[in-house]
């Protein structure tokens, strides 16, 4: 393979929106120079140096297929879309469900009082007309998340007399006094923010609330680095890198394009199962706030649901559950999913304003707001299989 | 470099083989271009595939020695670089002190204490010390636990394969070593050292290789027991349980078996071992609901 064609290949694969930074380009040039450029030996020389991801090497395949048959097959998959608002076209179920939603009344007179940011504080995300969403989008992007610190094993020099001898300073010192260690130093903990982990239920009723909190996601993946967010649709899809440096709008789109099936509710057993094994008790989860943001309708099996939440539970530090249908008067988690999960969440709130959000902050940051749940309400032995 | 590095990617396949480790072409590739190039390379890849093992046999194969850091949080330089040896270095001031020889001169006693003597090499700097003849393997297991710190502070120790130590100046390799990085994922490894590394992502084998490396790994394992045993957990990868078992676990477990002294599988062994190959009581629990009988009889009959 002559180096045009080594190029063509990069070229595509950039175009399918694999980063393919020059110095990558070149490490994979010197690899098919010392491999041989066979085919075989070309294809896996570039997975070994374009790739660094297993999503790497699923578009890798697709693309290296496409450019030895020439071909547009599977192409057009990977090619990202444009940015498209994401409730364009939910404008009429909207207006149906503000009744049940509704409740504060902008033309009483009481309002008045309010400047239009308070007023905008209490409204529920799904009664926003698009002004007041680009408001509100505002309002959330200056919020920022101080998460609950924990103790790190890192540790740092200290002023105290107490805590663990730092022997390093403690031998540098007594260079000063003739060898005679009088000036004990010591050490302590450094602390660290804990991990926010974020999964947000984009199936249609929930898609007002996501976006607000996926939103308010990226503001606090933009303000620090320790939180990580999913969107839960049929399937589960990670934001983190998106909200990292891309557009929110469109990482939601993007998620919420691949759900094939909007009818009939989230499999949220499915789904938190998919968490769990993938990232959840691997790592991501252990130590960490879990925010989950669902109306627990789940159209699986109730146990599933409630088996994959006893397993979160038994690695996170607190689980959070916002479902901003609680602000309705008179609801009662009825919900077969909701009531299975509950036993399992630490703080149960609604979320469903920029008040309600507040409220999300000040739980993340204190890890003190809610009522604590017992941990032997989670005792494994009920929730077997 | 010794003679005993590859020549092409065959090589390294058959390298590998003599040591007990069957790597496929698309690994097997990626280890070539690591010892050719002298990058390292990054493995990902669900617990218990092998990932670990690949440094082992890489050092068995090239016959360097195995320096082996597993990274855990907090991680940092005194526990992966280097630390003066503190108890001893007191001592010896305390030593000089009643023999009546300190000097007054505070920087002949520091010359004295931080000369390497009191160097305690931890594996970063014992991999690029001047000591070795044959490049030895460096590998960093589980990247992921330790924190991005130290991942910005290991960059920095590979780009230049040197490290300076104020006290005693700069360290550096005489044979660069072979970097074999591992990491399960819980986090996204820094794209910096990623884009330095040359990556692979490790699969689960398929049936026929699963049941050589049963084979080569367990001498005295029964061929067909290997066959039955690498196709049961083959099956209950498909089952959906919490923890799917790697290979790791065949070969535990038909440790296990073989040790139990069964040449053949059966429910009763199947059960008293389970524990060798389930690591949940939920997943045990499942696998006793899909019926022990019908996966032993499923496993057994193809023969």
């Amino acid at each position: 393979m002559d180096e045009d064609g080594i190029l063509g290949l990069v070229e595509l694969l950039r175009t399918a929106g694999l980063s393919v930074p020059v110095g990558n380009l070149i490490t994979f040039t010197e690899a098919v120079a010392i491999v041989g450029s066979d085919l075989r030996s070309l294809y896996w020389c570039g997975r070994a140096t374009l790739t660094h991801s297993p999503i790497d090497i699923e578009l890798y395949d697709r693309v290296f297929r496409h450019w030895i048959l020439g071909t547009e097959v599977g192409l057009t998959e990977a090619v990202s879309r444009s940015p498209e608002p994401l409730l364009v076209d939910d404008d009429e179920r909207l207006d149906g469900e503000q009744a049940d939603f509704a409740e504060i009344e902008t033309n009483d007179g009481a309002v008045l009082r309010f400047s239009r940011t308070e007023t905008l504080r209490s409204m529920d995300f799904a009664d926003l007309d698009d002004e007041e969403r680009l408001e509100v989008d505002r309002l959330i992007a200056d919020m920022r998340l101080t998460a609950t610190m924990r103790r790190s094993r890192r540790r740092r020099p200290s002023k105290r007399s107490s805590g663990a001898p730092d022997l390093r300073r403690t031998v540098r010192e007594s260079l000063r006094t003739g060898g005679e260690p009088i000036n004990r130093r010591t050490l302590q903990r450094t602390r660290v923010a804990r991990r926010v982990v974020i999964i947000a239920d984009i199936s249609g009723s929930m898609a007002a609330y996501s976006r607000s909190l996926i939103r308010y996601a990226h503001a606090a993946v933009s303000a620090r680095s320790r939180v990580e967010a999913f969107a839960l649709g049929t399937r589960l899809t990670r934001l983190t890198r998106e909200l990292d440096i891309r557009d929110p709008d469109q990482a939601l789109q993007r998620a919420a394009d691949s759900v094939e099936d909007w009818s009939g509710g989230t499999r949220l057993g499915e789904g938190l199962q998919q968490f769990n094994d993938d990232w959840g008790t691997r790592g991501m989860a252990r130590g960490a706030v879990v925010v989950i943001l669902s109306d627990g309708w789940d159209r699986g099996e109730p146990e599933r649901l409630a088996s994959e939440m006893a397993r979160l539970s038994r690695v996170a530090h607190r689980i959070v559950w916002v479902n901003p249908l609680k602000a309705s008067d008179g609801y009662a988690p009825l919900a077969r999913g909701m009531a299975a999960a509950l036993p399992h969440v630490d703080d149960f709130i609604e979320g469903h304003s920029l008040g309600a959000l507040d409220r999300l902050s000040s739980i993340l940051s204190s890890g003190r707001s809610g009522p604590v749940r017992s941990r032997s309400a989670s005792s494994p032995a009920e929730v077997t299989r | 470099m010794s003679s005993a590095t590859p020549a092409s990617v065959a090589d390294v396949v058959s390298g590998l083989a003599a040591n007990g480790y069957l790597a496929d072409e698309g690994l097997a590739t990626a280890i070539f271009l690591s010892l050719t190039m002298g990058r390292p390379l990054l493995l990902e890849g669900e617990p218990g595939v092998g990932k670990t093992e690949v440094a082992k046999a890489l050092s068995a194969l090239t016959g360097g020695e195995l320096l082996r850091l597993q990274c855990y949080e907090g991680l940092d330089a005194s526990q992966a670089l280097y630390e003066w040896d503190y108890p001893r270095q007191l001592l010896h001031l305390r030593a000089a002190e009643a023999a009546g020889t300190i000097s007054s001169d505070v920087a002949v006693i520091e010359n004295e204490l931080y000369s390497e003597r009191f160097l305690v090499r931890r594996p970063l700097l014992d991999a690029i010390s001047d000591r070795h003849h044959i490049a030895p393997v460096l590998l960093i297991d589980e990247l992921d636990r330790a924190d991005d710190e130290f991942e910005a502070f290991l960059l920095e120790v590979l780009a230049d394969n040197a490290v300076t130590i104020p006290e005693l100046g700069t360290f550096r390799a005489t044979v660069p070593p072979i970097v074999i990085i591992t990491s399960n994922r819980t986090r996204d490894v820094h794209d910096a050292l990623k884009r330095r590394c040359l990556y692979h992502w490790v699969e689960h084998p398929d049936l026929e290789r699963e049941i050589a490396i049963v084979q080569s790994r367990v001498p005295g394992a029964n061929e067909l027991l290997s066959r039955q045993v690498s196709r049961l957990v083959s099956e209950l990868r498909s089952i959906g349980l919490f923890k799917p078992p790697g290979v790791a676990e065949t070969i535990d477990w038909v440790m296990a078996l073989t040790a139990l002294g069964r040449t053949e599988l059966d429910a009763a062994s199947v059960e008293a071992s389970l524990g060798a190959v389930v690591k949940y009581r939920e997943d045990a629990d499942r696998v006793r609901a899909r019926g022990i009988d019908t996966l032993v009889e499923s496993a057994t009959n193809a023969d």
